[in-house]
């Protein structure tokens, strides 16, 4: 295999790590202008970073070695999950390895470590947050999977990379069914990533927590990469989310001419996408951890009801 | 095909039951010490499974063989067949039941209920009865085979009969059982087509019109579902897997549902030479609710081993689903579809096999340990026990579908074949696609609830009540768990090489195949029908994992001071932490119970702010049973009530009826 894409598949990689903690601070920092607040600033999130990196570490007396192997297992698995996203390019070495399904498997195991991590040290917190966070997710997990399954009926693929150079190179084409699914796409990216409709990212508030909660216990470095996985998983669902629904100008494979093209492409997309969460977010309160299934329901409804209209309207009685 | 060739193989496959059968008599004639009689003759039967094993593992691509054993009655001989359906699933049995009995020998010497010698001698006429039901291939065999396994596992089911409820669990069992056995019976019956001949060759040889082909499955579908716990059936799982002890409840979960799946397959594939797809649906539906059911019945479940049983119940359906898909491709000649789909149905077969019986296991190590069921009373085990705790958490992540072990890359082959049903000829069911992806999907994505909770309330947080002396498990015990595990991560890391091996079985029975696709690309990838399409690589993934950890890990070491201060856990400022505030097992089953609640039956009761004695109380109910079993019972309560009525236990009135009898009589004959 070319080396080159060796080089490809490293410097996305590091480019998604490292620049997810920016695409956070963007987004708060959209949100607090939209509050007609001044805002932190777009480096705040490194800055956190780096505070909870110098701390030292406080584990509570009966952490087991789960609590402190889960943040490095959770960590990796959403640097693999970003690796396997085509963001800038589509000839990622790493791809074959997973398609979406895997892909979701990912988030899935990464999801079940951070779970029982919350509920290792035996704190009302730890397990509510655990209990409540496995319940968003088994709910969101299946609208996802619906979510992806419609373009890869399209596309005939579940190969993430495929799937993009199914809808980003060809002729266009308007597919009703995409339209559902990325709808729901949005409502699973909101509640997977703990944003404001179902959990506020902002809030210790104990009551209304579900990701904080469950991390409660986390301190220093552990918590610093807990909190960078949890950006980068937001990085990751916006590039999926650009990857199936706009995925115009993502360079092909081989053509290294595209590439500054498609950088500056995937930037303003990402601002974007960035701008529109926290508008989204501003104009929509939290609701009751009972009103989160009807939530998920629906985005699972709207995704089934996408592969049923692109069964009625999309494929060519034969 | 006839049986005149001799080949070792089968002579060695067949000579490892009737080993076992002499291991349980010997055991019982034995007399010695409770924990030396359970150290030497459990690890031979574990022995024997080994060599089962990998005695049917050439089988599996080789050729077919038959014998015919000159026992049995007259003119009824025992006809033995060797051929890859059964040689899967005797190697599933051999494996399988390798770890379950090496863990036995540790777990019968300790236990302290039943005489062990009884024990031995059902246990391993269990383990034979079942390698004679996947080897035999007449009818008479096999009902034969069949009985003595359902009277053998209620024998083992029944250990601890002093206890009333585990009486009444083992009779539910041996009803259960026998209403499956008069179903399978009349399959057979239908099989033979009114030649009297009742060995699989001949009914083989039959070519039934389509109706009485109709029956014959649905005979089958009846039978060995009751035997496997399919949906309306499913009621003894539930109450029998708690009843028996730990080794047993694994081979039962582990193993012998799955000879029920191996009944089916051959009814299905082997002896009918057609499927109508009608079938399909109606097993793909079936096993999709049985799945859904078994999910959510799981999740609200306070007893660790009925949790268990429940996940049984949905991985069944999940086989179920995928046999249904295979039934569906095969009807419309989509063969290398239903090879997919069979491969995927198989893989998931043996990869349940092995993570059930793993954690079945554990729970006997757990319920050693602490002499509790009960989730309400378990918890912090992670650090009392860590071996068995570490082995737990292979099994749970290997349940809970997640990759890269073995339980995600069969759910991914299953996903694959349902993303590849738009091909189907029908537009009806094109439709229904969609709605069985989505339940398939839900029930997934559930059962990765459910074994949070198992995981992390047995496990993890502290003591819920004290457990004072909570010990690891010992060696022989550890030693058959890490088999298990092992197993359960070779598997998932290298499913390519598994699906390969079972592709000879799945192109006899489909005449598809996968080597094609699977030629296209490395063994790293599994594929689905070409590498573009979809591909599936665990070991680079798990590489792709490990590395970044190393890199993540080693940084932090080498740029961090790595300063740790131990402190208590946060406790908002309020002093006294204590057991009780975390999530029971009933919390952690709410929002489930609340969402589903239509599924449940449902008796609760909250009490009121102004009670002085505040109680709580809440039971929850199978609807089935009060759908199905009870209006049963009651007519035929009613029904013996009338005959009873006729029993006056007075001899005037049996004068009477002998005098009306005889009325009858002379009437009807003029």
């Amino acid at each position: 295999m070319n080396p080159g894409y060796f080089v490809s598949q490293l410097l996305q990689t590091l480019l998604a790590v490292f620049l997810a903690p920016l695409m956070l601070g963007w987004v708060n920092q959209c949100r607090a202008w939209l509050q007609n607040k001044s805002g932190p600033g777009l480096l705040q999130p490194y800055r956190l970073l780096l505070k909870l990196f110098l701390k030292d570490a406080v584990i509570a007396h009966n952490a087991s070695w789960l609590f402190r192997l889960a943040p490095y297992v959770v960590f990796s698995g959403m640097v693999l999950a970003v690796s396997i996203v085509p963001v800038l390019a589509t000839d990622l070495p790493f791809s074959p390895a997973a398609d979406v399904i895997a892909l979701v498997g990912l988030f899935a195991t990464a999801r079940v470590f951070m779970a029982l991590a919350g509920m290792d040290i035996g704190t009302a917190f730890g397990s509510m947050g655990a209990r409540r966070e496995m319940l968003v997710a088994s709910l969101a997990e299946p609208a996802l999977l619906m979510v992806f399954f419609t373009p890869a009926l399209i596309s005939q693929s579940t190969a993430l990379t495929t799937i993009v150079e199914a809808l980003g190179h060809r002729e266009l084409t308007l597919y009703p069914s995409m339209a559902f699914a990325a709808v729901a796409f949005l409502m699973v990216l909101l509640a997977e990533n703990a944003r404001i409709p179902v959990d506020n990212p902002a809030t210790h508030l104990e009551l209304t927590m579900i990701h904080e909660a469950m991390i409660l216990e986390y301190s220093a470095r552990h918590l610093a990469l807990m909190e960078w996985a949890h950006a980068i998983k937001l990085m990751t669902y916006i590039s999926i989310g650009i990857a199936l629904f706009v995925p115009w100008g993502i360079a092909q494979a081989g053509d290294w001419a595209m590439m500054p093209l498609s950088v500056g492409v995937l930037i303003v997309k990402l601002a974007l996408a960035g701008a529109g969460l926290a508008g989204l977010e501003m104009v929509s309160a939290k609701m009751r951890i009972f009103r989160v299934p009807e939530f998920l329901g629906m985005a699972f409804l709207l995704a089934v009801l996408g592969m049923l209209t692109h069964f009625l309207l999309e494929v060519n009685p034969t | 095909m006839s049986g005149t060739q001799l080949l070792p193989s089968i002579y060695l496959v067949a000579a490892v039951p009737l080993f076992w059968i002499a291991v349980g008599l010997i055991g019982l004639a034995h007399q010695t010490q409770r924990a030396e009689h359970a150290r030497l003759y459990f690890p031979l039967g574990a022995a024997g499974g080994l060599v089962l094993a990998m005695a049917a593992y050439p089988a599996l691509s080789g050729e077919v063989h038959a014998i015919v054993l000159p026992l049995g009655l007259p003119d009824l001989p025992f006809h033995l067949r060797l051929d890859h359906l059964s040689a899967f699933f005797l190697i599933l049995l051999g494996a399988v039941s390798a770890g379950i009995s090496l863990y036995a020998g540790d777990y019968f010497a300790l236990s302290r209920y039943g005489n062990v010698r009884l024990i031995c001698l059902q246990y391993h006429l269990f383990l034979a009865s079942m390698a004679f039901v996947l080897l035999a291939d007449d009818a008479y065999l096999f009902m034969v085979a069949w009985e003595s396994m359902a009277l053998a596992s209620y024998f083992l089911v029944t250990t601890d009969h002093e206890v009333d409820e585990i009486r009444r669990a083992g009779f539910l069992y041996l009803i259960v059982a026998h209403i499956g056995a008069i179903a399978i019976l009349l399959c057979f019956g239908t099989l033979q087509l009114g030649q009297w001949n009742y060995t699989f060759d001949a009914m083989r040889g039959n070519t039934l019109a389509t109706g009485w082909a109709a029956v014959a499955f649905l005979l089958a579908l009846v039978g060995y579902g009751a035997k496997a716990g399919f949906l309306p059936v499913h009621i003894w799982l539930p109450e029998a897997h708690p009843a028996a002890p730990s080794p047993v409840s694994a081979l039962m979960s582990g193993v012998m549902l799955k000879t029920a799946i191996y009944g089916l397959l051959r009814v299905t594939f082997d002896l009918l030479h057609q499927q109508i797809w009608w079938w399909g649906v109606a097993a793909l539906t079936l096993g999709l609710l049985t799945a859904l059911f078994g999910v959510m019945f799981a999740a609200v479940q306070t007893d660790m081993k009925r949790l268990l049983a429940y996940s049984s119940i949905e991985n069944i359906g999940i086989i179920l689903a995928g046999t249904g898909l295979a039934i569906l491709f095969h009807s419309y000649n989509m063969n290398v579809l239903a090879a997919l789909a069979l491969s995927a149905t198989l893989f998931h077969c043996i990869n349940h096999a092995l993570f059930k019986s793993l954690l079945f296991l554990t729970t006997g190590s757990v319920m050693h340990a602490t002499s509790h069921r009960s989730l309400g009373k378990l918890g912090g085990l992670i650090r009392s026990m860590p071996w068995v705790a570490a082995i737990a958490l292979i099994g749970t992540l290997a349940i809970a579908g997640l990759p890269p072990l073995n339980g995600f890359a069969s759910e991914w082959m299953l996903f694959q074949a349902f993303l590849l049903t738009p091909n189907l000829p029908n537009t009806y069911l094109n439709m229904l696609v969609p709605v069985g992806t989505a339940a398939f999907a839900l029930a997934v994505a559930l059962a990765g609830y459910v074994m949070v909770k198992f995981y992390g309330i047995v496990f993890l947080g502290l003591p819920r009540e004290p457990l004072a002396h909570a010990h690891d498990a010992g060696l022989m015990e550890r030693a058959g768990l890490l088999w298990l595990a092992l197993w359960c991560v070779v598997l998932g890391v290298l499913p390519v090489f598994a699906v390969s091996a079972l592709d000879p079985l799945v192109h006899a029975l489909t005449e598809g195949s996968l080597q094609e696709s699977m030629r296209k690309s490395s063994w790293l990838f599994l594929t689905a029908s070409s590498p573009e399409k979809a591909s599936y690589g665990p070991l680079l993934f798990l590489l792709g994992i490990v590395l970044v950890w190393l890199a993540t890990f080693l940084l932090v070491r080498r740029f961090y001071h790595g300063r740790v201060r131990r402190a208590d856990p946060w406790d908002c400022g309020f002093a006294g932490l204590n057991a009780r505030m975390q999530d029971s097992a009933e919390g952690f089953g709410q929002p489930i119970k609340q969402i589903f609640e239509p599924f449940f039956r449902l008796e609760r009761s909250h009490p009121s702010p102004f009670d002085a004695r505040p109680a709580y109380f809440s039971r929850i109910d199978d609807r089935f049973w009060y759908w199905v079993y009870v209006p049963v019972i009651r007519l035929t309560e009613t029904l013996s009530a009338l005959v009873g009525w006729l029993h006056q236990g007075r001899i005037h009135v049996y004068l009477i009826y002998s005098f009306a009898t005889l009325l009858v009589l002379l009437l009807l004959i003029q």
